[in-house]
């Protein structure tokens, strides 16, 4: 057991290693310029000397990001629930559901900006309706296939629709509305990326990662432009683990024969 | 309770089926598979009705083959589940199921989860939910149809028991013409789709009984018989 968890901290540190040194001699050896692809210790250098201002965007898009995901698995449960009840809504909503994932969110951002501003929650609207699709998608078909017998048996011990659906269909439907959101994050990040340049923001206030980003690019700004993206990495995947632990503390029984999650 | 449709496409499943359990009284239905017998159950337990026909019965509770238990409950909220549907505080259901549990031996496993249990405790657990339905009628589906020999016996000897401390009308499901002649009270033998009465069985002796008892050799080969005969009956038609 021991050694397995050393495995999973030494196997993800040599790929990352191996990775690293193979960029930083790429870079010495002038096989690009610093400001095309910046090497990994000028990377480290403007991590450390840039340490307040990257806090700072950090905690915004920080925010926009965990709000996000909770509005969308909130919206998107509810959704999928209503939908499994109601074939009717279902029919009416799923391609528009489908459909919302097309948006490219500059077109839609100048609305959003007229209706709420350069504030965090237009942000956080776009971050939910690109992270619900996943929920959506995984708690409906998780509902789906709750097994009819189950459903069947509940009734003849008297339970009503109601019952039957916090006791057998809820309960299913929570690791795989979890599991959504896993995926979801995985374009959360590029989400809020995508919500801080489309919608702006007000002058002197911090402005959060991307719009960060963005502004490093026009100024070369290349190793700072890095240093983002390196904390950015470093916040999803810890988002990532944070909700397989929850997932395991809310639905051990989804991990019984695995042993170890992801 | 009877049930007597008329003849009647698409599917008939069941026909002339006249069948009478007294109360406290375990009759066994045996048939080929097909026959009907799930539609049996489902009748009886309100989850269909009859095209045509009466079902005098109070209100079942079905034990299907498959445990279904709850995965993210214990062992004895599973239990208790009819009870908590009835709107009944939890620590009195609780309360309620362990002394079930106690009575019938499955003290020591009340907090373990359904994936942490052999085939046979599943199946014991999933027949206290029964019990616990308050139901006078219990609907058994092949109950030990997915257990091993040696757990299905071992299973056979614990409904007994269980039985006789809690005793109700039971209706028992199942294909195992041995099952039937050493659990039941009579047996009635169905005949294939659209199952009818073939003939009923008493079974007149006392428990425990032995699969090796002569008496119990010689109702199970006359059950055996009525099915078989069905069958060969049959084929002369087709010709």
């Amino acid at each position: 057991m021991s050694t397995g968890k050393a495995l999973r901290i030494v196997l993800p540190a040599a790929v990352l290693v191996a990775l690293v040194g193979g960029w930083e001699i790429y870079v010495d050896t002038g096989g690009v310029s610093q400001f095309v692809l910046p090497a990994p210790h000028s990377v480290a250098g403007a991590l450390w000397n840039n340490s307040e201002l990257l806090w700072s965007n950090f905690k915004t898009t920080a925010i926009e990001v965990v709000l996000g995901i909770l509005l969308a698995l909130l919206t998107g449960f509810s959704a999928a629930v209503a939908m499994h009840f109601s074939s009717t809504l279902r029919r009416a909503l799923y391609p528009l559901a489908i459909g919302s994932q097309a948006v490219p969110f500059a077109v839609l951002a100048p609305t959003l900006v007229f209706w709420w501003g350069f504030g965090i929650f237009p942000k956080l609207v776009i971050v939910a309706v690109i992270c619900f699709f996943p929920v959506l998608v995984t708690t409906l078909d998780a509902l789906w296939s709750v097994d009819p017998d189950q459903l069947k048996l509940l009734r003849t011990l008297d339970a009503s629709r109601w019952q039957a659906f916090r006791l057998a269909e809820a309960p299913a439907a929570l690791p795989a509305a979890i599991s959504g959101a896993k995926i979801a994050l995985a374009v959360a990040v590029i989400a809020a990326f995508i919500a801080e340049t489309s919608t702006g923001a007000t002058a002197g206030s911090a402005t959060g990662l991307g719009w960060e980003i963005v502004n490093d690019i026009t100024a070369l700004q290349t190793a700072r432009e890095y240093a983002a993206v390196v904390v950015l990495m470093v916040f999803a995947v810890a988002c990532f683990y944070t909700l397989a632990l929850a997932e395991r503390r809310l639905a051990p029984w989804a991990h019984r024969s695995r042993g170890e999650v992801s | 309770m009877s049930y007597r449709p008329e003849r009647r496409a698409p599917v008939q499943a069941l026909s002339e089926v006249s069948l009478h359990a007294s109360e406290g009284e375990l009759l066994a239905v045996v048939g080929p598979s097909g026959c009907g017998k799930t539609t049996l159950l489902e009748l009886l337990c309100g989850l269909r009705e009859p095209d045509a026909g009466t079902i005098e019965c109070p209100p079942a509770a079905l034990m299907p083959q498959r445990d279904l238990l709850l995965p993210w409950l214990s062992a004895l909220d599973n239990a208790a589940v009819a009870l908590r549907l009835a709107h009944m505080p939890k620590a009195q259901a609780r309360a309620r199921a362990s002394k079930v549990f106690a009575e019938l031996g499955l003290d020591g496993f009340e907090q373990a989860r359904p994936y942490e249990l052999s085939g046979g405790m599943r199946q014991r657990v999933a027949f206290v939910r029964t019990l616990l339905s308050g139901k006078q009628v219990l609907c058994l589906d092949e109950p030990f149809g997915a257990l091993d020999a040696i757990t299905r016996a071992e299973m056979q000897n614990w409904l007994v028991a269980a039985l006789t401390q809690e005793p109700r009308t039971v209706v028992l499901v199942t294909h195992d013409v041995e099952e039937a002649v050493v659990l039941a009270d009579r047996v009635a033998v169905l005949s294939p789709r659209p199952g009818r009465v073939v003939t009923e069985l008493d079974v007149a002796l006392e428990h425990p009984r032995r699969r090796t008892d002569p008496a119990v050799v010689a109702l199970r080969e006359q059950a055996l018989e009525a099915l078989g005969s069905e069958r060969t009956s049959e084929r002369e038609q087709v010709r």
